[in-house]
Parts: C-alpha cells; sequence; structure tokens
C-alpha cells in the first residue's frame, strides 16, 4: 500500500513541480521582454501582459492533474484506500504527459512571446496576429493535459 | 567574451528602431529650403537640440548612444569592434595635439574604451604601457613619427593599420556572426580603399605592404601589387574576388563606393529585426544609428553648402527602418 500511495503523489508532484519550471522559465523570459518594452512605452502595459502571461497556463495544468490524482487517491476528500503497486504506477504514468509537455512547450512558448512582444512594441496594431503565434504552442500543452485526465479518469474504472 | 541576457536590451531596442528616421523623415530635411529649418526639424523629430550647431547635434547623438548602450549591456566589450575605432581616432587626435601643443578635447569623440582624457595624457607624458597593448606600441610608433618626421599622413597610416588589425583580430576571436561580418567587410573596404587612393597618388610599394592589413577575403599582396600597377588593375583583380559589385561604383567614385559599402552591411544586417535573444539586433542598432548621424551630417553639410537636393540624396545610405 505505501509504495502504491508514494508513486501516485510522484506522479502528483512531477506534473505540478515540471509544468510549472516550465511555466516560471516561460513566463520569467516573456517578462524580461515586456520590462524592456515597458521601460520605453509604458501604454503597451496591457497588451503586453496578455503575451507575458501566455506561458503559465502549463503550470496551471500541472496543478489541475495533480488534483485530481490527489482526489482520485483519496489524499484530498478523504477516505485515502487501498493503492496497489500497480495503480500508483499507472498514476505516475498518467502525470508524465502534462509534465514533460508542460516543461517543454512553456519554455518556448515563452520565446515565441518573447518575439511577439517585439512585434507589439513595433506595430502595436498587429496585437492579434501576435498573440496567435505564441497560441499555437498552447495546443500542445493542451493535449497532454487531454491524454493525462483521460487516463487519471480511466485509472479508477479499470477497478484494480 | 563572457556570455549574456540580451532579450531586455533587445525588447527596449525595438521600441527605439521606431524612433529611428525613417527614408520619410530623411526626404523632409532634404527638402527643407535652408540649414536652419532643417535644424528645427531635425529638433521636432528628436535629433538633437535646435539650440545645438552642426557638430554639437552630432556628437550628441553620438554620446546618446553610447549612453543608452551602457545602459543595456552589462559589459560592452562586446561593442569592442565599434569602440575601438573611436579610441584610434581619439589617439590620432592626441597624437597631432601634442606634435602641434594645442588642446583635442573638441576634436576627440566619446564611446571608445578608454577616455580620451587618459589617451592624451599617456601620449603627452609617454606613458603608453597605460594604454593596454593594443594602443601601447602603435602610440609610441606614431607619435615618435610625427616628432621625426612631421609627416601627419604616415602618422595616420599607422594607426589605420592598427586599428584594421585590431578590429580584424576581434572579428576572428568572436562566436557573434553579425560582428565576425562587419569587422571582415570593414576591413576588407578600407583596404580597397586604401589601394585606390594610394594608386591614385602613385604610391610606392612599401606604402601599400605597410598600411593593408590582413583580411579572409581579400589577397592583400595581390592588391597591394596591383595597386602599383595602376587603377585599372585594381579593379581587374576586385572583380574576381567577392567584392565584384564594388567595381562599377569603385570607377564611378570613392563617395558611391563607401555608399556601396555602408549599403551592403546595412542590408546584410536587416535579418537582425527578426532576431529576438542575440547581441545582433543592438549591433545592427549601432550601424543603424551611426548611418542615421552620417545621412544627417550630409545633409546639414549639403543644406550649409547650398548643395542641390539631388545631390544630396544621391549620397544618402540606405535606412536600417
Amino acid at each position: 500500500m505505501e509504495l502504491g500511495l508514494f508513486l501516485a503523489l510522484l506522479g502528483a508532484a512531477l506534473a505540478t513541480f515540471l509544468a510549472g519550471i516550465g511555466s516560471s522559465i516561460g513566463v520569467g523570459k516573456a517578462g524580461v521582454a515586456a520590462a524592456g518594452v515597458l521601460a520605453e512605452e509604458p501604454n503597451l502595459f496591457s497588451k503586453v501582459l496578455i503575451l507575458m502571461l501566455l506561458p503559465a497556463t502549463q503550470g496551471i495544468y500541472g496543478l489541475l492533474v495533480a488534483f485530481l490524482i490527489l482526489q482520485g487517491v483519496g489524499i484530498i476528500g478523504g477516505g485515502a484506500g487501498e493503492i496497489s503497486n500497480l495503480e500508483g504506477l499507472l498514476y505516475l504514468a498518467a502525470s508524465l504527459p502534462i509534465a514533460a509537455s508542460g516543461l517543454f512547450s512553456a519554455i518556448h512558448q515563452g520565446k515565441c512571446s518573447v518575439a511577439g512582444i517585439h512585434t507589439v512594441a513595433k506595430k502595436p496594431d498587429t496585437m492579434g496576429k501576435a498573440l496567435i503565434i505564441p497560441a499555437m504552442v498552447e495546443t500542445y500543452a493542451i493535449l497532454a493535459l487531454l491524454i493525462s485526465i483521460l487516463a487519471i479518469n480511466g485509472i479508477g474504472a479499470l477497478g484494480i | 567574451m563572457k556570455s549574456q541576457d540580451f532579450t531586455y536590451a533587445v525588447s527596449r531596442i525595438r521600441m527605439k528602431e521606431t524612433k529611428l528616421l525613417s527614408k520619410k523623415d530623411i526626404d523632409r530635411l532634404i527638402s527643407q529650403k535652408d540649414y536652419q529649418s532643417t535644424i528645427r526639424l531635425l529638433s521636432e523629430l528628436s535629433f538633437g537640440d535646435d539650440t545645438l550647431d552642426k557638430n554639437q547635434i552630432l556628437s550628441y547623438e553620438q554620446n546618446k548612444l553610447w549612453a543608452l548602450m551602457g545602459e543595456l549591456v552589462e559589459d560592452l566589450s562586446v561593442f569592442d569592434v565599434f569602440r575601438l575605432q573611436n579610441d584610434f581616432h581619439n589617439l590620432k587626435v592626441a597624437v597631432k595635439s601634442v606634435y602641434s601643443d594645442v588642446s583635442p578635447y573638441s576634436m576627440m569623440i566619446s564611446g571608445g574604451t578608454l577616455s580620451s582624457e587618459k589617451i592624451y595624457d599617456c601620449v603627452r607624458n609617454r606613458n603608453f604601457k597605460d594604454l593596454g597593448d593594443v594602443f601601447c606600441e602603435v602610440a609610441e610608433a606614431s607619435l615618435d613619427t610625427i616628432l621625426k618626421t612631421g609627416d601627419g599622413q604616415l602618422c595616420d597610416a599607422l594607426i589605420d593599420k592598427a586599428c584594421l588589425k585590431a578590429i580584424f583580430d576581434l572579428g576572428e576571436k568572436t562566436n557573434e556572426a553579425v560582428i565576425k561580418d562587419y569587422a571582415e567587410l570593414f576591413v576588407a573596404s578600407s583596404n580597397i580603399k586604401i589601394a585606390v587612393r594610394g594608386s591614385k597618388l602613385n604610391k610606392p610599394l612599401e606604402f601599400f605592404t605597410k598600411s593593408l592589413s590582413f583580411c579572409n577575403t581579400l589577397d592583400t599582396e595581390l592588391l597591394a601589387k596591383n595597386a602599383v600597377k595602376g587603377f585599372d588593375e585594381i579593379c581587374t583583380y576586385l572583380s574576381q574576388t567577392k567584392y565584384k559589385e564594388s567595381v562599377d561604383y569603385i570607377r564611378k567614385s570613392m563617395s558611391s563606393f563607401e555608399k556601396w559599402c555602408d549599403d551592403l552591411l546595412i542590408n546584410g544586417l536587416k535579418k537582425q529585426k527578426y532576431e529576438p535573444f542575440t547581441v545582433g539586433p543592438l549591433v545592427a542598432y549601432i550601424l543603424a544609428k551611426q548611418n542615421e548621424i552620417k545621412a544627417v551630417r550630409l545633409i546639414l553639410i549639403g543644406k550649409q553648402s547650398g548643395l542641390d537636393d539631388t545631390k544630396i540624396s544621391e549620397r544618402i545610405r540606405e535606412l536600417y527602418v
């Protein structure tokens, strides 16, 4: 029982901290670029803020998956039951898509956001287009989130 | 070279680029009826200040550029390829000022790796070692030359060669492709200018071997030999190198060749507009700003001397924005 629970918790931890690391790097990079633009043109604050926050979503997705795992094993909501080693391993596996995809997609989305912030700095009218480009990277984080959620929901139905 | 993060600096430069003079602004400046109205328009365009004269406006903008770079970049040594040119200019001024016993400061420029005061003091007190390895030898040699011969041109040739060598060495050392390309083109185009000018003055082979500096895209020995033979031989040699397109411009005039070199450089840098993280956009901005200062200088000189608008337009370099 102990090892199974540990593996499930490890999954929740990985989803939170790997996706969180990705988001903090991405938002950090975009934040530096935003600060540079705002030093010259403070009126662009609302536009650069949106672009800067785009890579933050992966961290939220990781948190959501961690919640679902904690709920699935009964750590949240009470009633933590028997967790077999296999079940623990399955929760760990279910966390991996958002953990890995969250880490890398947030870093690359951050780079895209920096470029988008530069585009807005030069041509504020192109905000819509500058937003779509880094938003494309988000697709892969959403796909990973979807698989992680489906997998976690499926584990309960397996009746292991 | 210490690795630096340029994200913040590039972001500020992107905003600064929007404030560079555009082609339309330059056309408006050229079409002004006289010098005073051009100065007023420059002030409206936030270039200089209408209380300043021509030279003060240009040095004000030059100082502003280097103050901005100092603010943006922790270690300015990444721009040594530009800063050294200012140092060597100041060295020329210092050596000639010591020779003629006049104050050098009004002719010296900022934005070098050493302060103008330090350069002048070291030359005046013959304390060459304090100038560092790059300048020590050439400062002593050029001061001795001018004191013995009184030949300012020879002194300039010595300093120019040392400058070209220093820039070439920096280009070889750096990992930044944009600085490497700039250094190579700068040395090669300077060699071509020396060869053409020397050839027109019928200078001997010794002059060329002493003045031309090694670079990767030209064989300086061959260039020197052809320069002794004559102007047409230089053109024949260049038509076999990567600078073959320059031949038509060289045949037209030296200023048209200089414009071709500057345009080649600025067109090569236009791809830096899409580079968000490296030093490239900062290098491009420095060159763009220097091009802008050159353009304004040309316009103001043209307006002062009553030059025709079309003649001024012909000499204006391509703009980065």
